[in-house]
Order: C-alpha cells, then structure tokens, then sequence
C-alpha cells in the first residue's frame, strides 16, 4: 500500500477501509481476471503467438472490425452531430422525446438489437424486402455489420457534443455575424473547429465500442470465414475448440487496441481541454 | 465505455438563429436518422411478437424455459447491483475524500472494463476459473463449478457493469468538497453518522442513477455472459441468451415475444433516467 500514501491534509476517517476494499474489489474483479490473458500469452513464446494471430483467417477479422467500427463511427459523428445540433438549437414537438430515445441503443440488449435489424434486413424484412428488389444485401455483408454498429455507437457522440454546444456563448455567433459572415461561414470556420474535439472523442468511443462489439454484430453478420467474421467471434470460435492460448493471443491483440484507444482518448480530451477552457 | 450525461442546458439563442426552411430539412433528416434505427427496430419487436396473437405471445413468456431464464437474470441482477453499488461509494469516498499518489492511475483503472469486449471479458474468467486450469480444477474438486454456471454468469456480469457506479459517484463527490464533512467532524460526529447523515443525502440520487445503469447492463449482457454460461436451458441461460437459442432456433415469434420484456425494461430504464437528469437539473 506505500504506493497509496496519503498526504497532506486528510483529516476524515476511514482511508485506510474504504482504500483497502477498493483495492481488494479491483484485483479481484478487474486486474487478476484481466492478467490471465498476458499469463495465458507469455509462455506460448513470440513465434507460437505470432503464428496464432497472424494467420488469415484471423488478419481477415481484424480487418472486417477495423473498416466496418471505422464507417460506422464516421456514420454516427455526422448522425450525431446533426441529432445533437436540432436537439439543442431547435424547437419542435416531440423534441424531449427524441432526446430520451437517442439512449436507447445503450438500454437495449445488443442481442435484442442484434436480431431486430437481422430480421429488418432480411429479404423477407420490413426493409430487406424492396432493397432485395433494388439489388442491394445488406444480411450477411459488411454492410450489415455497420449498421448495427451505427446503432450501438450513436448515443456516444450525441451525448459528447450535445453539452459543448449548450454551453458555446451565442457571442462569438454574433460577432461573426456582425463581421459579415453567413450562416454557413459561421458554422464551418467558428462552430465546426470548436465542436471537433467533441465530435473526436465522441467518435473514437464510437470506434473502440464498435470494435469490442458482439451481440448486436453476430445475428445481422452471417459470419463467412474472411468475409463477415468479427475479431471477437475469432475469439468465441477457438474457446469453441478449446484452443485456449489461441483465444488469448487473440484477446490480447484486442486488448492492447482498446487500450491504446483509452490512452489516445485522454490525450484527446487534454488537448480538447488546454485548448478550449 | 457508456454515453457522457445529459447536462440540461440554455435554451437556444434567440438573436441568432438557422432559417426556418434549413431548420425544416434539418429536423426531417434527424426523424428520418430515427426512424429507421430506433423506430423501426422498436415498432417490429412488438410486430413480431405479437405475429400469432396475444394467447400465443403469453404461451412464450410463461414458458417454464422463459421463466427459468428471467429468474436467473433477476438473480443476477440482485446480486451484481449491490456488490457495484458498495464499491462504487467505497472507490468515491477515497477517491474524492483523501490526497494520495496514484489518484489518477486508479481512476483510469477503474474505467478499464469499459474498454474490454464483452467476449474477453467473458473469457478472462474462462482462463482464471475455467474446468481446464488448475485454479478451476482445484475449485471443481471441492465441488464447485463456476463456469457454465450461475457463479460465472454473475462474476461475468460484475466485471462487464464494475465502473457504473463509480463513474457517477465520483464526479458528484468531487463537486460537492469535503467541507460538509469536515465540520460534521469537527462537530464531533463519528464516521458512519457522517456518511449516513451528510454524505449519503447528498448524493443519493447519483447513486439511484448509476444503480439503473448498472442493472440496465447487467439485464442486457450478452457477449461476456455467452462465453462463460454454457448455454443450458433452464439453468444457465440468461433472458437475451433465451432470446440467441430461440432466434437461432427459428422460433421468431416466441425470441421477439421474450425480447419484448427486455424492450419494456429498456423503456422503463430511459424513463427513469430522463426523470432523474431532470432532478439533477432541479438541485443544480
């Protein structure tokens, strides 16, 4: 616990408690758990783990969840800021309640979401069936996994946008108004740089959410070898087969993406900090 | 990872405004945006589930299967809910009371499950306690089993919803200081009458509002549940993994009738957290 002391100041009680069982719930839930994946790696040796996550089958995965987090998140950072816009400058009726339903995505159970839009887009679907007479899948494509993860993502960048904009003074408006500049100049020289640091982070969790993503992605995906297999159901398939290290290396690809995405997600939010406070 | 809060604000400004046809086409294109990936998928789970009549659709929801699935997540929700919400005030009142280094290391710790699949965190358990290692072996000669069974479903879950909690209390706390609960001190007051009669009022609606999401997600879990629950009806299976084995079984009617209850408590859970930003903005 020296790594914990305590300085200066602290004159409350039970530090030492409420620190304690912090500590102990952490390790026991989150860090010995999360461990296993660098304990289940690190004897398998470089060329083993190298083999095991580079195979095609595997690169094939990473690439499906890569381009379609990367579309859906661009998606929604547009979605989201027009969602966010017409929700915070407009009036119009039934405005509170598109407001509470842009959470839904994060209330729904993926699973629930998952086989909605695979029944939606199916040839027979809602949907599916006049696009099937253009011409056009969307079940069992790429296409289908980027809707989904349009859906899951959503909430994030409305809800990352929407209090910057509430809280931009309607002055620096005004002012570029009174100087001459149209709506439109306005909105892409002054509002635009101001909210993009919103809009970075609020996509970036879009993208690190969609990556991580299964139940909403399995229904809609088909899961064709090399075409619509997703990293994390790379994972499920080798537990299937009790390839347990191969799971792991797998996993731990995945983890140190999401963990480089945290870390590039601070450095954001600082940046989104010195510049703007 | 879940969506920032809702932070009511000003009204729009009124000197400056988009004209009105700009704004019509602007509204049209969000309605259009909602339609086809909130209304849509809304309108056709109750469709689907209601396909064969409303006999049929309570034939699907009193099915001892069902039945045994909703038990089993109510199960693991009390259990989940609790243990979080104890940390989540444990984790804020050393977080937001104390000085010491390592603060902002511990946070960020603390927001790691957010950044994991589901599916790894189902199969970090796996790894940890699964029959196949010798931590999982040695618990499974002494009888017990966790994975593909309640112990690794409810585990699963609690790291999945592990940072709700805190990640509502310790803002609040931090806004709110220390000095309440310091002149209660000074006043000479022990440390559970401070906590039960300053700092709890305080923050109790924080704490109601990190209690729904944590149940909201405990309810919903797939991935990570998927991996460790083995998939026994009747016994190890969850109400949206009831909904996977009915789906994939092509049993449509019955999945969207048993989804129909998730989307009620999805419904339920916006509710009550519209209603409680609300109260938020009353006390701000």
């Amino acid at each position: 616990m020296a790594f914990f002391q305590r300085k200066r100041r602290n004159i409350l009680p039970g530090f030492g408690l409420s620190m304690g069982y912090t500590v102990f719930y952490l390790s026991a839930i989150v860090i010995v758990p999360l461990s296993m994946v660098f304990i289940n790696t690190i004897p398998m040796g470089w060329e083993p783990f190298f083999s095991a996550v580079t195979t095609p089958r595997v690169l094939a995965s990473y690439r499906v969840s890569f381009s379609t987090a990367l579309f859906a998140a661009v998606f929604d950072a547009v979605a989201g800021l027009l969602t966010a816009w017409v929700l915070v400058r407009y009036r119009f009726p039934g405005k509170q309640f598109l407001d509470a339903l842009v959470d839904l995505p994060f209330a729904l159970p993926t699973a629930v979401a998952g086989i909605c839009f695979a029944t939606l887009y199916s040839p027979v679907g809602w949907l599916g069936k006049s696009l099937t007479s253009w011409g056009l899948t969307i079940i069992n494509t790429p296409t289908g996994i980027i809707i989904a993860l349009i859906f899951i993502g959503f909430p994030f960048v409305v809800r990352t946008i929407q209090p910057v904009l509430e809280e931009l003074e309607p002055e620096i408006e005004e002012a570029a108004h009174c100087l001459g500049a149209t709506r439109l100049q306005t909105f892409s020289k002054i509002l635009l740089p101001h909210l993009f640091p919103a809009l970075l982070t609020g996509a970036t969790l879009a993208f690190a959410r969609g990556i991580g993503e299964y139940g909403s992605v399995i229904f809609i995906a088909g899961n064709l070898p090399m075409k619509t297999e997703i990293a994390p159901l790379m994972i499920m398939s080798k537990l299937d087969q009790f390839d347990y290290n191969g799971a792991s290396a797998v996993a731990l690809v995945l983890l140190l993406i999401s963990f480089s995405m945290l870390l590039l997600l601070n450095a954001v939010q600082e940046w989104q900090q010195k510049e703007y406070r | 990872m879940h969506p920032p809060k809702r932070t009511p604000g000003n009204p729009a400004p009124k000197t400056l405004s988009d004209p009105k046809p700009v704004q019509i086409v602007l509204i049209g294109l969000t309605f259009l945006f909602f339609t086809g990936f909130i209304f849509l998928p809304l309108s056709l789970v109750f469709s689907q589930a209601f396909q064969k009549g409303w006999e049929f659709y309570l034939e699907c929801i009193r099915e001892p299967y069902a039945v045994e699935a909703v038990k089993l997540t109510l199960l693991t929700v009390s259990v989940v809910v609790p243990l979080n919400a104890f940390f989540g005030l444990a984790a804020a009142w050393a977080i937001t009371k104390f000085n010491f280094r390592g603060k902002a290391a511990l946070k960020t710790l603390l927001d790691l499950p957010f950044a994991v699949s589901p599916v790894v965190a189902g199969l970090i358990f796996v790894l940890l306690v699964g029959s196949r290692t010798p931590f999982g072996s040695w618990l499974g000669e002494h009888g017990i089993k966790i994975i593909f069974s309640t112990p690794g479903i409810i585990i699963a879950t609690l790291f999945v919803t592990f940072p709700f909690v805190a990640r509502e209390l310790i803002p609040l706390m931090e806004a709110q200081g220390r000095d309440e609960e310091e002149a209660a001190l000074t006043l000479g007051a022990k440390g559970w009458q401070i906590f039960a009669k300053i700092t709890l009022p305080n923050i109790k609606w924080g704490l109601l509002y990190g209690m729904i999401l944590c149940s909201a997600r405990s309810i919903g879990e797939f991935g990570a549940v998927s991996v460790v629950s083995g998939h026994i009806r009747g016994q190890t299976n969850t109400i949206p993994l009831h909904v996977e084995i009915l789906y994939s079984e092509y049993n449509f009617t019955a999945s969207f009738a048993v989804a129909s209850l998730l989307v009620f408590l999805a419904l339920i859970t916006i509710v009550l957290k519209s209603a409680m930003e609300h109260q938020f903005k009353k006390t701000a």
